[in-house]
């Protein structure tokens, strides 16, 4: 695809992140602790991008391409299993942690943010270790 | 859960969750393919011939975004309290299973919500409430 596509949609989903509050892992963790002081504000944000983005998929459903009349990679993966509530589960503990995820963690590397190479190293190493993992499973 | 409304922000939760929903949608309507930040990236570690400069684009968009943002306001606080074993901890975390529950936040909330995924209404939820016991032990137990 054009790299320009790529990059423009890095840049806008970061803008929104940054305008939001969401490169902030307080603003996150404000969320995420409903029993103390709770900020509502990641719930409209959720809200927000699912309003907008559905109309794009339900778009990119009726047309049957890309607006460039390339194919549509719709995900295949159907049903809920024991890896994705698993993996789910891993994945949200870690997120309540340190109230970072991929986006926000990019985001905040290219502020400069102290630690936030700290965090993103860890992620990618996590990411590595079981791609190699499972890769060294399938060499059979 | 009691709301705090020194620092519920709508206005911007909502107009920042809309720049976020047209770059996932645009980047789906444009380039066929689904905006899971976590997915990006893991991609990034299985290289395949002509599948590695969009990745590295999008990665560099985000990146970017701050500089952007800076050209026209300053850019909002940050406070990352975690430790460096909490750090080191959380991330190890993330990226392991946002690889085996094949999303985050954005392929899962974002994407998968606005497509409505049953699969990722279902991780969607299953994070979200183990974010939530998370920060619950963390703040309010011991």
């Amino acid at each position: 695809m054009p790299l320009v596509i790529a990059f423009g949609a890095g840049l806008v989903f970061g803008l929104g992140l940054l305008i939001s509050g969401m490169a902030d892992p307080a603003k996150v963790l404000g969320f995420l602790d409903i029993a103390g002081p709770w900020d509502p504000s990641l719930a409209l944000v959720m809200g927000g991008a699912v309003g907008v983005a559905m109309v794009a998929f339900a778009l990119a459903r009726r047309r049957g391409t890309t607006l460039r009349g390339t194919p549509l990679q719709w995900p295949t993966a159907r049903g809920v299993d024991a890896r994705l509530v698993g993996g789910g589960v891993l994945f949200g503990i870690g997120w309540g942690l340190a109230g970072l995820c991929p986006g926000p963690a990019l985001v905040l590397l290219g502020m400069g943010a102290p630690d936030a190479w700290l965090f993103a190293a860890a992620m990618l190493a996590g990411m590595a270790v079981f791609e190699g993992i499972e890769q060294w499973r399938r060499r059979d | 859960m009691a709301i705090d409304w020194n620092v519920f922000t709508p206005g911007t939760a909502l107009a920042g969750g809309a720049l976020i929903g047209l770059a996932a949608g645009g980047f789906f309507l444009l380039a066929g393919r689904i905006a899971g930040i976590s997915g990006v990236m893991g991609g990034l570690l299985r290289p395949r011939r002509g599948d590695t400069a969009w990745r590295l684009a999008f990665v560099a968009g985000l990146m970017a975004a701050p500089l952007a943002y800076a050209l026209a306001a300053p850019l909002p606080a940050v406070h990352i309290d975690a430790s460096a074993g909490l750090l080191i901890a959380a991330g190890l975390l993330v990226g392991v299973g946002t690889h085996y529950g094949a999303g985050c936040t954005s392929g899962h909330g974002v994407c998968g919500l606005s497509r409505f995924s049953g699969r990722s209404l279902a991780a969607t939820v299953v994070f979200m409430a183990a974010g939530m016991a998370t920060v619950f032990v963390l703040r309010h137990l011991g």
